[in-house]
């Protein structure tokens, strides 16, 4: 599997993506500058690392998602190419019309820096397969904008199509509102597209690839990559 | 020319900041207050031959970067000099 990081100014988890793949693969990856035109030949996974790109300006994502390399991103995707958005990645991927809906504020107001619970909601796509159906995962969040907000009919239709990947949940794996850090609808913490290629999630699994940071769980997502 | 482009949350779509100041406007004791919103303008000035021309680079601009359409409207007004 041959993965691409883009940095963009003010990414600043792309060395923690880079090492998720590492371990999962036994491949670097290449880490490029947001200011390529074109990804290297071959490449099978373009990963948008977490971050602030661009200070947040205008809206979290927004300036980064029309960076030149995104038309590449793009045609990568539209060809079948695996995306994976993390954190800000996935507010890229929304502003950039990859993936529908919109990050917002989080409902309390407050940046969110803690463990949280995600429930596994689709566990037969490439990016998921490592994972049980429902099995209870523990991710780190850490995001001002994660809350996940999408029209009734978008809403129905990823429902219906089993495009929602994960749910804020707690240690039980029961969805509610105490549960949900950041007043996303329906708990969605990460959602695919329709052709399941690109998965976005506020969630940071790379950080969750070594025993000796507090766990292990965000692994089965790079090694399930890694064999893709 | 020059032009003013405004960008404001849909009706509907929950905005806690705007919720916030409206909260802290009431703690500083300001009469009347009902609701706030709280939105962003862009001051512009653009090369353009006329208004018609304006509207049209301003509407692409505000579709393709300064409004996010799902939750955001805008509105172009043309700057009039005195």
């Amino acid at each position: 599997m041959k993965a691409a990081v883009i940095r963009f100014p003010g990414s600043n988890r792309e060395q923690d993506a880079a090492r998720a793949l590492r371990l999962a693969s036994g491949r670097a990856p290449a880490i490029l500058w947001h200011a390529e035109r074109d990804l290297p030949s071959g490449t099978d996974l373009v990963v948008l690392p977490g971050g602030f790109s661009y200070g947040d300006y205008l809206r979290c994502g927004a300036i980064a998602a029309r960076s030149p390399i995104m038309q590449a991103v793009r045609a990568h995707a539209a060809r079948g190419g695996l995306v994976l958005g993390v954190c800000n990645g996935f507010q890229i991927l929304c502003e950039g019309g990859l993936l529908p809906g919109v990050l917002m504020r989080n409902a309390g107001l407050r940046f969110v820096c803690k463990m949280q619970f995600l429930r596994v909601e689709n566990a037969q796509t490439r990016f998921t397969r490592a994972y049980t159906p429902g099995q209870v995962v523990k991710f780190a969040i850490a995001h001002g904008e994660g809350n996940f907000e999408v029209d009734e009919e978008t809403l129905r239709r990823i429902e219906g199509e089993g495009q929602v990947a994960f749910r804020y949940c707690d240690a039980s794996g029961r969805i509610s509102d105490a549960a949900n850090p950041n007043g996303s609808e329906n708990a969605i913490a990460g959602i695919f597209n329709a052709a399941f290629n690109v998965l976005g999630l506020m969630p940071h699994p790379e950080n969750l690839v070594d025993p000796l940071v507090g766990g292990v769980d965000g692994r089965p997502l790079f090694e399930a990559l890694a064999a893709a | 020319m020059k032009a003013r482009v405004i960008v404001t949350l849909k009706s509907g779509i929950l905005d806690p900041q705007g919720k916030a100041i409206e909260g802290a406007l009431r703690s500083l004791a300001i009469e009347g207050i009902k609701s706030v919103r709280q939105g962003k303008i862009f001051d512009i000035e653009i090369d353009a031959p006329d208004e018609e021309r304006t509207r049209k680079a301003l509407s692409e601009a505000c579709e393709r970067l300064l409004a996010n359409t799902i939750v955001e409207n805008y509105a172009i007004e043309i700057v009039r000099r005195p």
